[in-house]
């Protein structure tokens, strides 16, 4: 009988050992890899460091994309109909990336308040909209964003 | 008429899973033959009509039936007829068929090959697969049915979605489906143990090889997805943590502490209350896959138009099966006693926290797909989590793992010493860091300890696999030849060497493709010269290229080393002639030491256009791995055993 509750509590023990290294593992990159998402207007009043990641959801706004002289830097403005933020961008954008297409872009805020962006996405649905920056455009009061994105892009 | 056909198919399947799904069971609690007996008929009459509904679907698709409003949305008569085939598992629908087909499939499969099977569980088997049937089948009816016709039919369908139109998605669906749904024949082993109360060596033996080959199937198609994503979407990598292929990673995970205790199971008659607990985890999450996927819940590329009808029906669904299958499992779990012991310092252990670790990863997994969930449950600031995340939990996690793989081979059953494993490992634990030291420095000149790390980890498993198979022959008295013993080690031992081995191959295609990569993104002009990696690229220009149903602008780009000519990739920017979408085809060419990847991007003036260029060491090692492993789960599953079992079986009956 001894050996079975030596068996058990070695079960138990690993069992434990293992759940509690996970919720630590968990709790601890949580803290340091999650990343937030505002849209135009929110970052206004947003505690947005230089040195956070963060993404930053909206449309692109129309006649905004600007190409640099080096060829593969892009500038355009990003809207949520309420506030605007100057986005950069270097290297080949997404194949649907176009005015007025809703897109999500991560990267850092630089000091001048310009958003250079490490990434940008744009998903392969002409109808499809990030469901944050579809919230988003719905907190910033425009009309239902589904139908904005729609008329921009026809 | 074919459509209806395929609806009226539909309907039959349903009412055969009804039968499927009672009168077995309950001939099996009143030990009634003949109601047993209606298991295995009503399994091979519902495969049959499903097989029937998805011929006609498929048949809709060939002759460009537009009528039919499933059809009319993922088709197009420009489409190529491989594509047009493979479109029918390219939308909700049509997917949802395949998964129901998937399952009538593996139910199928267990009535031809499991005929001796003790009756009763057999019954119980088939009992609970018709059970899950019923669900999937009323779902589809009720809020996806394929055959949905269009009044007035379309005159030309919308054309397949065309990032769908690559080779790898024709298979990858249908491998994936085949092993989430393969996992409900483990499922339906373990809630019939607990139906019965039993579980015998019979069982086990009997459950291992389903749950080894569900394994396989999931193992291919996941390997499948990741390599259709490295070639479709264009952005060189070939895992992104993004929600769907977590939803199938996850019951992979429990798939993998699944098959493993499995063997303790079987090998030591212990670890059976886990193993049934596994049985269920891993189907309720291949069930809480198709719930991501199929509701629209996260975003991911892979989301489906979401509908909240679907959602909720699944939502309902997944809450019936794993909350009574968990129900179930508190009531009668505590029946399976274990008969065997073990010391602290014992395969058995080792295996333990091998299991252990799988789910806790899966676990952390888990918490990082929903996490997105809660935030909006609870209305607190958007976030995300992306691949920082899960980089920063599994790799932690993973090297512990690696270690045990490599120990847990050689370890002995019930009892071991560390004094006697650290001598029998030590000259290659030795040998492992050596070579994770010298091999990137031989190969690139430079190391890191991450990647020195990597390297030995991979050494360690693989080395001590093929260690742990030369063992056993060692240990063969002296008038054995050496041949002979070689065939004497059983095939699981084959199937583990041939897995870990493959983990080996697989961990050096991450640890060389993370280290060494390079890449270069870069307005070019024709004629102009990139170099990357040593490889010169040169655009030599960019021409207008025709396809069965696109237009695009193919670049020519040629590849040199040292002045040598290597290659000429074509990579191509392309407009789908019916959804006008533009699409990046790239260019890649596969060595086995290091993929050339070329795309495509906008034209910035008349000759010059962006493109980007990818230098991926060692990627196909990643899928040759998987392939490897997937390899070594056959292997596994066919070992004599099984069939010597199954044999004398049948003698006696």
């Amino acid at each position: 009988m001894a050996t079975k509750r030596k068996q058990r509590m070695i079960f138990v023990i690993i069992l434990i050992s293992g759940f509690a290294a996970a919720t630590a593992l968990a709790l601890f990159a949580f803290q340091k890899n999650l990343l937030y998402f505002y849209s135009p207007s929110q970052l206004s009043s947003a505690d947005v460091t230089e040195e956070q990641l963060f993404r930053l959801g909206g449309l692109v706004v129309e006649g905004s994309v600007v190409r640099l002289p080096d060829g593969i830097t892009t500038q355009f403005g990003l809207t949520d109909t309420k506030g605007q933020v100057q986005v950069q961008y270097t290297g080949l954008l997404p194949d649907l990336f176009r005015e007025g297409q809703g897109i999500v872009a991560q990267g850092k805020l630089n000091a001048d308040g310009l958003f250079v962006a490490q990434e940008v996405l744009a998903k392969h649905d002409e109808n499809y909209m990030p469901p944050e920056v579809a919230e988003a455009l719905k907190e910033a009061g425009g009309q239902h964003p589904v139908s904005i994105s729609k008329t921009m892009v026809e | 008429m074919i459509p209806e056909i395929g609806h009226f198919a539909l309907v039959m399947a349903l009412c055969l899973a009804i039968a499927q799904a009672s009168i077995p069971l309950i001939g099996a609690s009143t030990n009634n033959a003949n109601w047993m007996a209606v298991g295995r008929s009503t399994a091979i009459g519902q495969f049959l009509f499903l097989l029937l509904a998805f011929v006609c679907l498929a048949y809709s698709f060939v002759v460009n039936d537009f009528s039919v409003l499933y059809v009319a949305n993922n088709s197009n008569t420009e489409l190529p007829i491989y594509y047009r085939i493979s479109a029918v598992w390219g939308a909700h629908e049509g997917s949802l068929l395949l998964w129901v087909l998937a399952l009538a499939g593996w139910g199928f499969a267990v009535a031809i090959f499991s005929r001796s099977l003790p009756q009763d569980l057999l019954a119980r088997v088939l009992s609970v697969m018709g059970m899950i049937s019923i669900g999937f089948l009323l779902f589809t009816l009720a809020t996806s049915n394929p055959f949905d016709r269009l009044f007035p039919a379309a005159l030309q369908g919308r054309d397949l979605n065309p990032l769908l139109q690559d080779p790898g998605l024709v298979i990858h669906p249908p491998m994936l489906y085949m092993g989430y749904v393969g996992f409900s024949v483990a499922f339906a082993f373990a809630i019939a143990a607990l139906i019965s109360g039993e579980m015998d060596s019979a069982w086990v033996r009997w459950s291992r090889p389903w749950a080894n080959l569900a394994w396989v199937f999931l193992t291919i198609g996941i390997a499948l997805g990741s390599w259709w994503a490295y070639q479709e979407l264009g952005w060189g990598g070939w895992w992104f943590w993004d929600p769907v292929e977590n939803a199938s990673f996850m019951p992979w995970l429990a798939g993998t502490a699944l098959i493993h205790s499995l063997a303790v199971t079987e090998k030591r008659s212990t670890f059976k209350s886990w193993t049934i607990l596994l049985s269920i985890i891993v189907f309720s999450l291949s069930l809480l896959g198709t719930f991501l996927v199929r509701s629209g819940v996260l975003v991911s590329v892979h989301s489906f138009a979401s509908d909240p009808a679907r959602g909720v029906y699944i939502l309902g669904f997944l809450a019936l099966v794993v909350g009574g299958s968990l129900t179930l499992y508190a009531w009668r779990a505590m029946r399976f006693s274990s008969t065997s012991q073990y010391e602290i310092v014992s395969k058995e252990t080792m295996l333990l926290v091998n299991n252990v670790l799988l789910i806790v990863a899966m676990l952390t997994i888990l918490i990082g797909t929903l996490y997105p969930l809660f935030e909006d449950a609870l209305g607190m600031p958007k976030s995300s989590v992306g691949p920082p995340y899960f980089d920063a939990v599994f790799v932690p996690l993973m090297l512990p793992l690696i270690f045990m793989m490599a120990v847990g081979p050689v370890a002995k059953w019930r009892r071991d010493k560390l004094k006697e494993l650290f001598s029998r490992l030590k000259i290659f634990a030795i040998l492992a860091v050596v070579v994770g030291g010298v091999l990137p420095l031989a190969i690139y000149g430079n190391n890191t300890m991450m990647t020195a790390i990597g390297i030995a980890a991979a050494a360690w498993v693989m080395l001590s696999s093929i260690y742990a198979v030369v063992r056993l022959v060692a240990k063969r008295d002296a008038q054995t030849a050496l041949l002979k013993a070689y065939a004497k080690v059983p095939k699981a031992m084959y199937g583990m060497l041939l897995a870990h081995f493959g983990m080996g191959i697989f961990i050096i295609g991450v640890v060389f493709t993370s280290s060494f990569s390079d890449q270069a993104e870069q307005a070019v002009k024709v004629g102009e010269k990139l170099t990357v990696a040593g490889y010169d690229f040169t655009l030599e220009g960019v021409a207008p290229a025709k396809g069965p149903n696109y237009d695009a602008m193919r670049g020519s780009v040629r590849v040199e080393k040292n002045e040598q000519l290597l290659t000429t990739l074509l990579p191509e920017k392309r407009i789908y002639n019916v959804q006008r979408n533009a699409m990046t085809e790239a260019s890649i060419h596969t060595g086995v030491f290091a993929d050339l990847y070329v795309a495509l991007g906008e034209p910035i003036t008349l000759d010059e256009w962006g493109l980007r260029v990818y230098y991926r060491p060692f990627i196909q090692w990643i899928w040759l791995g998987c392939l490897l492993m997937a390899l070594g789960g056959i292997v596994g599953a066919l070992d004599q055993r099984y069939r010597a079992q199954r044999k004398t079986k049948s003698v006696n009956a």
